[in-house]
This record gives C-alpha cells, sequence and structure tokens, in this order.
C-alpha cells in the first residue's frame, strides 16, 4: 500500500559543512549524500567547499581530492577513472552518469549535488547494493550457448557483416547508469530487467554464433521481464557509454513478434 | 534481509518467465492503430450531429455504415482502456492484492460497459 511518510532512513538530514582551505579564492562547493550503516544516524547532505585551482577537470577529482584531503570518511567506488569499468556511476546534479568522465565545466555553473544511483538500497554513503542487478544479469546467461561442437581447429567464425550488428551492444560497461533512472525499473525492478540487463540480452540475441536465441526469447516474454518498458528513453539519454537501450529493447520486442506472423 | 537465505541468482530467476507479454503489447498497438480513424469518425459525426434532434440521431445511428462504426468504436476503445488500466495497475500498484482486484474490476467495468453500450445501439438502431 501506499505510505504517506517516507521511511525513517530515507529521510535526509541537514549535514556538516566543510570549508575550503584559508586563500582558496576559485571556491565551488559540493553537496554530497553520506549514510553510515554503522551508526543509527539519518543519512544527510554534507557540503565540501574545494579549491578549483587545485582541483583536476573532472568530477572524479573532485570527489578523490575530498577523500583525500578534507574527509578520509567519504565512501564512493572508483577504479579506472576512464569511462571503462563502470564502477563510479552517481546522480550528479539530477542525472545518473560516469563521475570520470563528467568534465566540472561541462556542468551547470554553481553548486554540485552528488547523490548514490536513484532507488537502490545504498550500503554506505555513494555505494549502492548491486546485488540483484547482477544477478538479473546473469540471469540471462550472458555466455555464448552452442550445441555444435566447437570446431577442434580453429575458433567460431563471424563474418565482419554480423560482427558489426553487435556494435552498440557490446560496449555497455554495465554501470547501471540506464536502469536506475528508468522509472519501470524503480517499481519493479524486483521482476522488470531493465535496460542494462536488455541491451545486454539483446547482444547475445543478435550473436550469429549463439544457438539459444529462441530459448533466450522464450525467457523474455514476460509481462514483467521485458514488457515493463514504457519507452521513457531516461535510459538512452543517461548512458555514459552513448548506447541506446530503449532501441535494443523495441529490437527484442521486434523479434518476439517476427516469430509468431 | 528478505530472501536472506536464497541466492541472489535464485531471486531473480523468481517463477521464470509467463511466456506471454507479448499478446497485450500487440493487441495495445493494433487497437491504437483501429482508433485512429474511429476517433476522428467520431468526433466529425458529433460536430456534425451537434444540435439536432433525436429523429436525425437516429437516423444517423441506423444508417449501416454509422451504425457499425459506433459498435466498433465502442468495442475497441473500451477494450483499449481495459489494456491501458491492466498496464496502470501492473506498474504502481505494489500490493497484490489490490492490483489483482483493480484489474479485475476494470475489465469487468469494461465488458459490462461494452455489453450496455452494445444493446442500448442495438435497441436504437432496430427498434427505434
Amino acid at each position: 500500500m501506499h505510505k504517506f511518510s517516507l521511511p525513517l532512513n530515507s529521510r535526509v538530514a541537514k549535514g556538516k559543512t566543510w570549508p575550503a582551505e584559508k586563500g582558496a579564492t576559485n571556491v565551488r562547493k559540493f553537496h554530497i549524500y553520506r549514510w553510515d550503516p554503522d551508526t543509527t544516524d539519518l543519512p544527510r547532505m554534507d557540503t565540501y567547499e574545494v579549491d578549483m585551482d587545485k582541483c583536476g577537470p573532472m568530477l572524479l577529482h573532485a570527489l578523490v581530492k575530498i577523500k583525500d584531503e578534507i574527509d578520509p570518511t567519504l565512501t564512493f567506488r572508483r577504479s579506472c577513472r576512464e569511462g571503462i569499468c563502470g564502477s563510479c556511476s552517481m546522480n550528479i546534479n539530477g542525472s545518473n552518469t560516469l563521475a570520470c568522465t563528467q568534465n566540472l565545466s561541462d556542468l551547470a555553473p554553481g553548486d554540485v549535488t552528488i547523490n548514490p544511483l536513484p532507488h537502490m538500497e545504498v550500503i554506505k554513503d555513494l555505494v549502492p547494493d548491486l546485488t540483484h542487478f547482477y544477478a538479473q544479469y546473469e540471469s540471462i546467461k550472458p555466455w555464448l550457448q552452442t550445441q555444435s561442437a566447437a570446431p577442434p581447429d580453429k575458433e567460431r567464425l563471424q563474418s565482419p557483416e554480423d560482427r558489426k550488428k553487435l556494435d552498440g551492444l557490446y560496449e555497455c560497461i554495465l554501470c547501471a547508469c540506464c536502469s536506475t533512472s528508468c522509472p519501470s525499473y524503480w517499481w519493479n525492478g524486483e521482476r522488470y530487467l531493465g535496460p542494462a540487463i536488455l541491451l545486454q540480452a539483446q547482444r547475445w540475441l543478435l550473436d550469429s554464433r549463439d544457438e539459444a536465441t529462441g530459448e533466450r526469447l522464450d525467457d523474455l516474454d514476460d509481462p514483467y521481464r521485458l514488457f515493463r518498458c514504457d519507452t521513457i528513453l531516461n535510459c538512452t539519454r543517461v548512458c555514459p557509454k552513448g548506447l541506446n537501450p530503449a532501441k535494443a529493447i523495441v529490437d527484442i520486442k521486434k523479434q518476439l513478434l517476427e516469430r509468431q506472423i | 534481509m528478505k530472501h536472506r537465505y536464497r541466492t541472489p541468482l535464485s531471486v531473480a530467476r523468481g517463477l521464470g518467465s509467463a511466456n506471454h507479454g507479448l499478446g497485450h503489447w500487440w493487441m495495445q498497438r493494433l487497437t491504437a492503430i483501429a482508433l485512429v480513424p474511429l476517433v476522428l469518425w467520431f468526433v466529425v459525426s458529433i460536430i456534425a450531429l451537434a444540435g439536432q434532434g433525436r429523429a436525425q440521431v437516429l437516423a444517423w445511428m441506423q444508417s449501416p455504415f454509422h451504425g457499425v462504426a459506433l459498435c466498433l468504436f465502442l468495442i475497441t476503445a473500451l477494450y483499449h482502456a481495459n489494456l491501458g488500466l491492466m498496464k496502470i495497475f501492473e506498474d504502481y500498484v505494489q500490493a497484490r492484492w489490490l492490483q489483482l482486484t483493480s484489474r479485475i474490476a476494470a475489465s469487468f467495468a469494461a465488458v459490462f460497459l461494452g455489453s450496455a453500450g452494445v444493446f442500448a445501439l442495438l435497441k436504437l438502431a432496430f427498434g427505434g
């Protein structure tokens, strides 16, 4: 049923402000969501004032600077710092993207607000729990499924044209920016697979070497798993890799139709 | 903590695929296509009939073309509305009992309104 007040840990309190070091002239404020599971405190928004003359150009630079020089308790995921690992996805000024590829000068001037990916359980600060997301990925069997034996002396061959069909799909880094921006995934994430996993599903449906296309389609033909998509297009708007999950989902629906008519 | 002792994969796989879903999606689009000319025809007809007396409206309903079109419009619109409502309930109503009750109520209402509408239409068209 509908709840008319937010659960306790969904209410965000005002946090503390960490002023910039003395003498800083080019200061920018970062409001960052903080929540520590080891305390009973409510989540809070802390404000960090950062000297931009001594900060790199990307948002991840600012986060690392805050953690290194201002507050070492700030917790976030990051690894490759070049948009290929998908670790540092977060909600920046209301839009999901990767902190490492978000240039600070591309954001609207003024304060920057950073939250964890929306509608996921929070483990700590900017770290969301992606366990179910990864399990959903595993559930679509993201590996080559075949019945015919592998050729003994060479790889399973694929023509350059067939390989080209995977462009725009294989680049997905599973950062979950798209799925966590999708209202359908917010409301029914337990059963709806969400744009990221469906784009990955389409990557295996389209692979010319795969021999389980029919079974894969059987598994997707479900009112919740696939057909929760209402073409809202948040996924395509936020994808930091410039991919189009909404089109992948429409293409899956078309294949389901194709085998019936 | 709801699924404490189940593996994440077991939760994600759930009860498996329902093996349908395309039908709803396809019928929603088919009825939408059918409603484009039907709604245009209906709006134009209603504007043309505005301010006319009972005899003229009755004559309009009794013409085979308009009578059949009105019947089709009624059934298609209610069918389409029911499909749309079903989707809204699935999207936004989290409590299962309420979702199911809403879906049953909407379906019954659509069938009832459709039957009553067609009956009224037939009565007018053939009985005057």
